[in-house]
């Protein structure tokens, strides 16, 4: 077992953690970061894709990539933390169910 | 000499850079976001046909951006499909913004011209794109930028509609994202070419496809996934509900289309388009009964677009399986669909403002108050039946051609009843525009740019049904689907 592996295998374990949590838990700001786990999850296995190569340099594909992916979190986590205040304002709840609750 | 400039120019880095600077620029001068909006959308549909120009004379062909070639650089990519895809994205969003003209309020004009500007400049980089993880990036662009246009009504139903859909939409990413880094891992490559010609059908391949389609079935709402639209796709303010209807989804079946015809060839077997073909059945009884229930009509019009991404998708299992055929449904499919589904949501729009609620039983006279509308209602709603000479008559005779040649009675069947219980909702809207409510309504004057955009739209769902000759031809620049499917 290599330390490659090791990455990949805990990626995977934050990723299906993370689904895990995105459907049972009802409050957003717990599915928020739910999507943040999974995307480090994600992130963590570009990471150690990066070993890839047999010299001593890294890949520095995964490595653009990733920053990439984490901009696009950023905003995403960003955008969904101003839905969910409205949400909450409007509600009075942070909750997608509130409105079958009526 | 004309020829040589066109020939010469890259007008699609432009189709990308200037709904960008326009986005940029909409935003710091609010004063003039219309014009600035209508002249981007103009200049973006006269790049598409000079675009046309240039594969008609050349043939389908590379643009190395930067001049750095692959692996090292990234390539956009143009050929008959992307070409189709782009130029319905130019027609239909130039619709969608000359009716937002009148549609917005000052306030909300605001936001929606740089956001829609922003959606337009992703939507091009994605049909332009060659590789698999700038599939992944434009992916993102149009999900934040469509989440934030579907809350723009800012009412609960629409606030709450468009965090589920960010959610849905961030989850079907990530899924990608993880298929794409498997992807590089197993051939180290994300350029679509390259590795087109590495791949091979190993573990980490299957694996690859099942988080990538898991996540792009999922964006394109297809049964049983599809539990996010109809209340983001109702909620929105009208032009935003046709652009989500009739562009957003095609999006990511596009990607779905690029993927199996170009990389997941040896993954192709019998069982997928079982799969597909099921799937796409159940989304056309399940969306088309859950339409003929609705009391509101922006939900019966949402839950239609269930049924007719079935279609889609019913297309595609049949070309997997090697009808050649398919493909052209598949394509006419997705035109006569995005068209004729945004003019009924403009259709729709310009009720609500009419009568200030959406309820098929209480539409008043509408016949006769709202000519032109109705017209449209009606002509879109003759394409998505797919009675003869439309658009979707064309799509849905592919359809029919191909399974009967397949001997897939259960799909005939489908097919069939589909188009049946589509004349159910359809007629049952239709019904109710001739009738007097039974309560007294005040209603509201409609712009005549409001209702002659949704009625050219309608029209060109009909006319693309008169031009299938010319309109295959030139799908078939650069042979995209190429030998997937006619091998067998």
């Amino acid at each position: 077992m290599n330390t490659l592996f090791l990455y990949a295998v805990v990626g995977v374990g934050l990723f299906s953690t993370g689904l895990y949590a995105l459907i049972v838990q009802v409050h957003l700001l717990r599915k928020l970061l739910a999507i943040n786990i999974m995307g480090s999850g994600v992130f963590l296995i570009l990471v150690s894709l990066s070993a890839r190569t047999t010299g001593t340099q890294a890949d520095p594909v995964p490595h653009a990539m990733v920053i990439t992916g984490i901009v696009v979190a950023i905003s995403a986590t960003a955008l969904a933390l101003v839905f969910m205040i409205k949400i909450a304002i409007k509600t009075g709840k942070a909750e997608l169910s509130s409105l079958e609750k009526e | 000499m004309y020829l040589t400039i066109i020939l010469t120019t890259p007008w699609e880095i432009f189709l990308i850079l200037l709904p960008l600077f326009g986005g940029v620029l909409a935003f710091l001068i609010p004063k003039l976001n219309k014009t600035i909006g209508i002249v981007t959308l103009m200049l973006t549909l006269s790049f598409v046909v000079c675009i046309a120009v240039k594969l008609l004379n050349t043939g389908a062909y590379y643009h190395l951006i930067g001049g750095w070639n692959t692996p090292l650089g990234i390539n956009l990519y143009i050929d008959g499909l992307s070409l189709v895809m782009l130029g319905l994205t130019a027609l239909m969003g130039t619709g969608a913004s000359i009716y937002a003209i009148k549609y917005f309020t000052q306030k909300q004009s605001l936001w929606f011209w740089p956001i829609w500007l922003f959606l337009t400049a992703g939507l091009n980089a994605l049909f332009l794109s060659q590789d698999i993880f700038n599939f992944y990036v434009t992916l993102e662009l149009i999900g934040l930028a469509s989440a934030a246009l579907t809350a723009l009504s800012n009412t609960k139903e629409a606030l709450i509609g468009a965090m589920r859909y960010l959610l849905v939409t961030l989850l079907g990413s990530l899924a990608y994202l993880l298929g794409v880094a498997l992807l590089y891992h197993g051939f180290g490559s994300v350029d679509i070419a390259i590795l087109s010609k590495k791949i091979e059908s190993i573990p980490v391949t299957w694996a690859a496809m099942a988080l990538m389609s898991a996540g792009l079935l999922l964006k394109s709402a297809l049964f049983p996934l599809h539990f996010w639209l109809p209340p983001a796709h109702s909620s929105a303010p009208a032009p935003i509900s046709a652009i989500l209807s009739a562009l957003i989804i095609k999006a990511s079946i596009y990607i779905q289309l690029r993927l199996w015809i170009s990389l997941f060839i040896p993954l192709n077997n019998f069982y997928f388009e079982i799969l597909f073909a099921l799937l796409g059945s159940l989304a056309i009884l399940w969306g088309s009964i859950q339409a003929l229930v609705q009391t509101r009509l922006k939900l019966l019009i949402a839950y239609s677009t269930v049924a007719q991404v079935g279609y889609i998708f019913i297309a595609f299992a049949l070309a997997l399986g090697g009808m050649s055929v398919a493909w052209s449904a598949l394509v006419y499919l997705i035109l006569s669909h995005a068209l004729a589904k945004s003019a009924m949501f403009l259709v729709a729009g310009n009720l609500l403002h009419f009568h200030e609620h959406d309820r098929i039983i209480d539409l008043d006279r509408i016949a006769q108050r709202l000519p032109l509308s109705t017209t449209a209602f009606a002509l879109a709603g003759v394409s998505i039946i797919g009675l003869p000479l439309s658009g979707g008559f064309i799509g849905k005779w592919f359809l029919l051609e191909a399974s009967l040649s397949n001997n897939s009675w259960g799909i005939t069947l489908v097919v069939l009843l589909g188009g049946l219980l589509a004349a159910g909702y359809i007629f049952k809207v239709l019904g109710f525009t001739f009738t007097k409510a039974s309560l007294a309504q005040k209603t509201k004057e409609i712009p005549l740019s409001m209702e002659l955009v949704p009625l050219f739209l309608a029209v060109m769902a009909i006319l693309t049904g008169f031009f299938a000759a010319p309109l295959l031809s030139l799908i078939q620049i650069g042979n995209p689907f190429g030998t997937v499917g006619l091998s067998q």
